[in-house]
């Protein structure tokens, strides 16, 4: 499956879509990059007068490139139609901040993906290279098979 | 005896996933992980490889379906096991 195609099945749309694009995708591990749009909805409110990217959207950026792309791709499954997708746990380290304009690099490697659960590790860098964030993200995929 | 031990090595299994406001204590045979131990399926799949891990066995799918109860993983369990031996 090509990269494109990943994007494609993708169950997000903008203001909530946070991949621009994949650099490279195996069965254990996914690198895929994001820009922050400097007019980002959250930024008006994060913080007053002072923006910077919230952690729960860079978490959301991580489980986005490196849970569900490489999960639709391990999976395979043709079509996506948002088939049952819950992340499950997260736990999250956040070391420098994103502001806006910023575009962040992904790097995801699959820990296990067993009963429908994927178990990642991901991390976060900025474009100088530098660690942003980094942690653990699991999530359920539910095939439509699961509801024959 | 040996059931003993394997329900003892299991609830230890089973204790970090129990959320805060079930028991330790309220785990017997009977005890149905998502009804009565309130452990979501995710969860529910570390409990499984938790167990792999410690009883060197390996479930599938129908497995993982099967195991409703504490009773069913420590079938499965003891079944595995034989395969395992035999």
């Amino acid at each position: 499956m090509e990269t494109k195609q990943i994007i494609a099945q993708l169950p997000y749309s903008p203001p909530f879509l946070f991949v621009d694009e994949l650099e490279s995708v195996t069965p254990e591990g996914i690198t895929g990059s994001y820009t922050f749009p400097k007019d980002a909805f959250f930024y008006k409110g994060h913080f007053k007068d002072y923006p910077v990217t919230p952690g729960v959207i860079l978490t959301e950026c991580c489980a986005q490139i490196g849970l569900v792309c490489l999960g639709i791709y391990v999976l395979d499954q043709g079509t996506a139609n948002a088939m049952g997708i819950g992340m499950s746990s997260t736990e999250m380290e956040f070391l420098k901040p994103v502001y806006p304009g910023e575009r962040v690099t992904v790097a995801s490697e699959k820990v296990y993906f067993r009963f429908q659960k994927l178990k990642c590790k991901v991390k976060m860098y900025n474009t100088d290279g530098e660690l942003v964030c980094k942690g653990t993200i699991s999530g359920m995929f539910k095939t439509p098979e699961d509801d024959k | 005896m040996e059931n003993q031990g394997q329900l003892a090595s299991l609830t230890k299994i089973i204790k970090p996933y129990l959320p805060d406001d079930v028991a330790i204590e309220s785990v017997d045979l009977n005890s149905h992980f998502i009804e009565n131990l309130n452990i979501n399926s995710a969860n529910l799949v570390d409990i499984v490889l938790d167990v792999e891990d410690e009883f060197d066995i390996r479930l599938e799918n129908e497995d993982m379906d099967r195991m409703q109860t504490v009773k069913d993983a420590l079938e499965i369990i003891a079944l595995k096991t034989k395969e395992k031996e035999a």
